[in-house]
């Protein structure tokens, strides 16, 4: 293949790339944005969807089905877990990254023990291909970015629009000041919580005709979320948005022409360096 | 004239200035201090007392201007450097830390300077230490409070025990902002009379509400409003001054 | 009275290391051999708790050091053929200055940020450890058991897979590193580590730099976990990537948190309760790890004091 048809399919990678890694950092994004805390967890919920998607698939009626359950399980699992642990431990920023480094094993090796630690592919829901000069490409691959294009604007519409979008804004920008409002912030975090681990869930539900479920797939979601979500911008939309495609491209682009390891170094080595000479650290409040 | 003003001259700040987005907290404040005064620095709440002295403390970096102590430049070192020349500031708010005990807080003033060379660093001078503690607590009246957690004191022995730690780091210049705040009159009164017999070896720039305080410690006050020095005299002058008493006494 | 609460400290000490000393008589061999390796990763801990239970900074990147330990020792007897004295000593001198080299550069950061910032830094050394497959043999590793030549003492010949050799090696570093630990959480530094813990705007208005603080611990904790690495590989003659992955910088926050942060024998116990437990699940089931995530969230939910910490706090006030 000539050297612009391995531009092009890196380009037309990345994009698709991009789009799901939009989705899925969205939700660590969110979370990151309106609670204030990191989910180290927040793979292991992509990594859920795809394995339910596969169970969906396979013995419960269908891919589509499991694009609606998928969300729907892991969003409510999310919510407990809200519930159940992060809630009592106060939402303390170091206390949490424990809880859920906790949360990410139990979750993994509970999957381990259901599912078992195969790689497995589910048919994709709709064939077709696209003919390019140099190469034909996956029709499913391109639904796959169309579907995520729609939800990140659903997501978006519901923070711009909605009561429970306004109520995350609030809560966002001043805790306190929203609980005197009346907003429940206790019953925010929840359904944020829920509503990133949802969008985990469908991204990852989403790759599996692509990628294959398996129980170890949410540690990479996860690192690449956080590249995303630090070069991007807390809790930013367009922000979360333009960095995936950054990532997703470069990725795409890096990984097509030199080693896929040698990518991921340098683009974690950036990052981290970001991270610490960006004034204001993580949440814009540390730092000196 | 210049010759001994630079001798007995101990700090002096040139222009000092500081802007909170915006805000000028301080500004282009020209203020000198001889060595031995008990300086007060009054005015109203939100004048810029604190936040001048923090910039002489290098707790916060000033926005512009120079801070000059014994004629030597220190606007460019940082906090704990300024410690290690003498200059000394205790918190309006009590800093201490609550989770040790009463001990320990003084210890870690009191090592700073016995801190010295490498190997002092990672033995414990155990005895002398514990001299200079026990020293620096007895002056503040404080002899017995050593094992107990300092977040348990009640508020004004954190003030004192603030005072402490700050004679622990055997100040030129000491700083005290607000110490009497929440005090009761009796250790109001012995506050005043601990300032009073550490003045002979320790210049104080103290920062006071109270009155009756400053007239009776102070030599020389200076009263400052909307970041800027309205006046300085001694205390009878400073009471004299209308402009003080419009802003500040609200006579 | 804080001179007898002194000596008591130091006896204690010292009478556990006599304990592990005698221990090697009296129990099975199985059981040596998993004290030896818990003695070898309790210094891991021990190392990490001087980060967070003094200088109170939690870190996610410590793999980072065990491994630089690992790899050191293990490239160095590998292709050049070193002894293990200067393999070992090699091994500390790499994690330290590893553990220089990312606080000058990440201790800008702190709280969660520095949590992140050490996580990726690690992550990216992991990479690079799979990266340059060609020298370090990547996931599979490489195995340097019969390249070491054996040490010698008192006219006696001490090879290296003789299990005896191996605990009191073990025994030898962990006892080290315990004293070490105790010293300098004792000494001036140390009460300094705990004001820039406890409240580091006050620290700096008594006199102290925060940050060559910070870097000091960072040192000295990059180094002793350097050091338990460097140990595991003469012990046990194989070096891996996995020890590098982020796995193995959980593990030490976990033995850490669960022994009890900021005291001096936490790391020992909780190396050795999770060590046990582990090795009586994986012979159960290939799930044993969901022990270590249940564990992290029983520890962070009712006992975020841990074991010791709550030993302290009930019982023996006096404990370090
Ligand atoms: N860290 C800060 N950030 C923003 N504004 C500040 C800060 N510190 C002080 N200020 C403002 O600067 C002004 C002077 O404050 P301060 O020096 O504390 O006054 P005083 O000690 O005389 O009461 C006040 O208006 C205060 O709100
Ligand atoms: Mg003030």
């Amino acid at each position: 293949m000539s050297f612009e048809g391995h531009l092009f399919l890196a380009l037309l990678e990345g994009t698709v790339t991009g789009f799901v890694l939009a989705l899925t950092a969205l939700g660590l994004s969110l979370v990151f944005g309106v609670m204030r805390i990191v989910n180290v967890a927040h793979g292991e919920f992509f990594m859920l969807g795809a394995v339910i998607a596969w169970y969906f698939s396979t013995m419960l009626g269908g891919f589509l089905l499991a694009l609606v359950a998928a969300p729907l399980i892991v969003g409510g699992a999310a919510f407990l877990a809200d519930r159940l642990v992060l809630r009592r431990i106060e939402y303390k920023p170091e206390s949490t990254i424990v809880a859920t480094i906790g949360l990410l094993y139990i979750i993994q090796q509970l999957v381990l023990t259901v599912y078992g630690p195969y790689a497995r592919p589910v048919p994709a829901p709709v064939y077709f291909r696209l003919d390019f000069p140099w190469f034909g490409y996956s029709g499913y691959k391109l639904v796959v970015a169309g579907v995520s294009a729609a939800l990140l604007v659903a997501t978006w519409l519901v923070v711009s629009r909605t009561t429970l979008g306004l109520y995350m804004r609030a809560t966002q920008q001043d805790r306190e000041m929203a609980q005197a409002f009346g907003v429940s912030v206790h019953r925010v975090y929840a359904l944020v919580f829920a509503l990133g681990a949802g969008l985990a869930a469908i991204a990852g539900a989403l790759v599996v005709p692509v990628q294959q479920a398996h129980y170890l797939m949410g540690l990479d979601a996860l690192l690449m979320s956080f590249v995303v979500v630090i070069i991007g911008g807390l809790g930013s939309l367009g922000g979360t948005l333009a960095a995936a495609f950054l990532i997703g491209v470069s990725d795409g682009v890096v990984s097509v022409f030199f080693s896929p390891t040698l990518a991921k170094i340098v683009a974690t080595l950036l990052v981290a360096l970001v991270l610490v000479f960006r004034t204001g650290g993580l949440f814009g409040e540390e730092g000196t | 004239m210049g010759e001994v003003a630079a001798v007995t001259r101990l700090l002096e700040t040139r222009a000092l200035s500081k802007t909170f987005d915006g805000l000028e907290a301080v500004r282009r404040v020209d203020f000198r201090l001889e060595t031995g005064e008990i300086r007060a620095i009054i005015g109203p709440n939100g004048a810029g007392k604190t936040t001048l002295v923090s910039m002489i403390s290098g707790r916060i970096s000033p926005t512009s201007g120079r801070v000059l102590f014994k004629g030597k430049d220190v606007t460019g070192l940082r906090a704990w450097d300024r410690v290690a020349l003498g200059i000394v500031y205790t918190f309006q708010v009590t800093s201490i830390f609550k989770n040790l005990t009463v001990y320990e807080n003084v210890a870690l003033a009191a090592q700073r300077r016995l801190m010295t060379g490498a190997l002092s660093r990672l033995t414990r001078p155990q005895r002398t230490l514990a001299e200079h503690v026990q020293a620096a607590l007895a002056q503040v009246g404080l002899p017995d409070a050593g094992d107990r957690h300092a977040g348990s004191l009640p508020y004004g022995h954190q003030k004192l025990l603030e005072v402490a730690m700050a004679l622990a780091l055997k100040p030129e210049l000491l700083i005290l902002d607000e110490p009497t705040q929440g005090l009761a009159p009796e250790e109001i009164a012995a506050l005043s009379r601990l300032i009073r017999a550490l003045s002979r070896g320790v210049t104080m720039l103290l920062i006071e509400h109270n009155m009756a305080v400053v007239l009776e410690l102070a030599t020389k006050v200076t009263v400052m409003d909307k970041g800027d020095i309205l006046a300085e005299g001694t205390p009878s002058e400073v009471e004299a001054h209308p402009d003080v008493q419009k802003v500040y006494l609200g006579l | 009275m804080r001179r007898t609460r002194a000596r008591a400290v130091w006896a204690l000490h010292l009478a556990i290391i006599l304990l592990l000393l005698g221990l090697q008589f009296v129990v099975p061999p199985f059981h040596q051999v998993m004290l030896a390796r818990i003695m070898a990763l309790a210094v891991y801990a021990i190392g990490y708790n001087v980060l967070l239970g003094y200088a109170g900074l939690m870190s996610l990147g410590h793999a980072m050091f065990f491994a630089s330990g690992m790899y050191a020792t293990g490239l160095t007897i590998l292709y050049f053929g070193f002894g293990a004295g200067a393999a070992f000593g090699l091994g500390v001198l790499a994690s330290a200055g590893m553990a220089t080299a990312l606080g000058l550069v990440t201790l800008r950061a702190s709280g969660v940020s520095f949590l992140i910032v050490t996580m990726m830094f690690s992550q990216a050394f992991y990479l690079a450890t799979l990266y340059f497959n060609e020298i370090t043999m990547g996931d599979q590793g490489f195995i340097i058991s019969g390249l070491l030549p054996p040490l010698w003492a008192g006219g006696r010949e001490l090879a290296f897979s003789d299990p005896a050799v191996k605990y009191n090696l073990a025994l030898v570093v962990f006892a080290l590193c315990l004293l070490l630990s105790l010293w300098l959480t004792r000494s001036p530094i140390g009460r300094v580590l705990v004001a820039v813990r406890e409240n580091e705007e006050r620290t700096r208005l008594l006199g102290y730099n925060p940050l060559s603080y910070k870097l000091l611990a960072l040192i000295v904790s990059g180094s002793i976990a350097g050091a338990s690495g460097s140990i595991y590989t003469l012990m046990f003659s194989y070096v891996g990537s996995s020890f590098a992955s982020i796995l193995y910088s959980i593990y030490p926050l976990l033995w850490t948190l669960l022994g009890g942060t900021g005291t001096t024998l936490g790391p020992l116990l909780g190396t050795a309760l999770m060590t046990y437990v582990v090795d009586i699940a994986s012979g159960l089931t290939s799930s044993y790890l969901l022990l270590v995530g249940a564990t992290l969230l029983i520890l962070i939910m009712w006992f975020p004091a841990g074991v010791m910490g709550g030993i302290r706090a009930r019982w023996v006030r006096w404990l370090p």
